[in-house]
C-alpha cells in the first residue's frame, strides 16, 4: 500500500488505463491500415507541403503526408472528447516558463527527426516490434532527460 | 483536405486510432508536462505503466497480425518501424532526451494537449516544428 502510494502518488489506474488505449490505437491502425503510428514524423512529412528541398520531397514524406496529418488531428479530436466528456472542461494550462517550452521543443523536434524516432516511435512501436536499436535509443534518451530534468529543477529550484 | 491516395474508410480507421491515441494520452495525463516531468525526477513512476502498457499490447499485435491475417483489414501491407543504430540515432536519442527533460512535452502530448486547451503548448509544438524543419534544412 504504502509502497505503491510512494511510486504513484497520484494513483496509477488511469496511467495504466491510459496505457492501455494507446496501444490498441496503434493495434488498430496497424491491424486495419498496416501503419506504424509513430508521431514524429509528421513534423517533417507536414513541411514537405511547403519546403521545396529535396530532403523533405522524399516519397516517405510525401507519400504518408496526409494519414499522418489525420492522425494528428484525431489525437485532438481524442483528447478533445475526454476533456468535454470525462474532465472538467476547464482550459488546462502549465507553469513550464516558456522559453523552456521552445527550447526544449526545439530539442525534441530535432532530435527526434534525426534519431529516427521519439517516445511513440522508438518507444511504443520500436519496442513492440522488439528492435534492439529502438531499445538503446530509448535508454539514451531517458539518460538525458532523466539528467536534465533533475539538473534543471536544482537550477531553478 | 488533400487525400489523395486516402481512401473514405482509411480517412476514418486513421482518425479513430488517433483519436484513441490522444484519448489515452489525455486520460493518463501525459498531456501535462509536470506529470511528465515529475517522472523524470522520480516523483511518480505512472509513465513506466503508460509505456507499459502501450508496449504489451503494441508487441501483441504486432506479432500476432501478420500471423493471423495475409493483410490489412483495409488493404495495403502490414509496415515495419525501420530502426538502425548509428551515430544520428544516438546523437538525435539524446539531444532529444536532453528538450524532453527540459520542456516534458514529447511529439504526441504537443499535439493532442491542444485538444485539452491548453494553448501554452503551442509554444512546444512550434519548438518541434522548428526542430524538424531545421534537421532537414541541415540533412543532406
Amino acid at each position: 500500500m504504502n509502497l505503491t502510494l510512494s511510486l504513484f502518488p497520484l494513483g496509477w489506474q488511469h496511467y495504466l488505463l491510459g496505457g492501455l488505449l494507446i496501444g490498441c490505437a496503434v493495434a488498430l491502425l496497424f491491424v486495419l491500415t498496416g501503419l506504424i503510428g509513430g508521431m514524429s514524423t509528421v513534423f517533417s512529412s507536414t513541411w514537405s507541403f511547403v519546403v521545396r528541398r529535396p530532403f523533405f520531397q522524399q516519397a516517405r514524406f510525401t507519400d504518408s503526408r496526409s494519414w499522418r496529418l489525420v492522425y494528428a488531428l484525431g489525437l485532438i479530436l481524442g483528447a478533445l472528447v475526454w476533456w468535454l466528456g470525462f474532465a472538467d472542461g476547464a482550459p488546462q494550462s502549465t507553469s513550464v516558463p516558456v522559453w523552456q517550452l521552445l527550447a526544449g521543443g526545439f530539442l525534441v523536434g530535432y532530435g527526434a527527426r534525426l534519431g529516427n524516432g521519439c517516445t511513440s516511435g522508438h518507444g511504443i512501436c520500436g519496442l513492440g516490434s522488439l528492435q534492439w536499436p529502438s531499445l538503446l535509443a530509448v535508454l539514451t534518451f531517458m539518460g538525458t532527460a532523466f539528467l536534465t530534468a533533475n539538473i534543471v529543477a536544482r537550477w531553478l529550484a | 483536405m488533400s487525400a489523395q491516395g486516402l481512401s473514405v474508410p482509411r480517412f476514418l480507421a486513421v482518425l479513430a486510432a488517433g483519436a484513441l491515441f490522444g484519448f489515452g494520452l489525455a486520460i493518463s495525463t501525459m498531456v501535462q508536462p509536470e506529470v511528465v516531468l515529475s517522472f523524470l525526477r522520480f516523483q511518480d513512476f505512472g509513465l513506466m505503466l503508460v509505456m507499459g502498457g502501450a508496449v504489451g499490447v503494441t508487441l501483441l499485435a504486432y506479432k500476432l497480425a501478420p500471423r493471423l491475417l495475409t493483410r490489412p483489414l483495409l488493404g495495403g501491407s502490414f509496415h515495419a518501424h525501420p530502426s538502425a543504430w548509428n551515430r544520428d540515432t544516438a546523437v538525435g536519442a539524446a539531444l532529444f532526451g536532453v528538450g524532453w527533460g527540459l520542456c516534458g512535452v514529447c511529439p504526441g502530448p504537443a499535439i493532442a494537449g491542444l485538444g485539452t486547451g491548453n494553448w501554452t503548448l503551442l509554444w512546444a509544438l512550434g519548438g518541434i516544428a522548428l526542430g524538424a524543419l531545421v534537421q532537414g534544412l541541415r540533412a543532406r
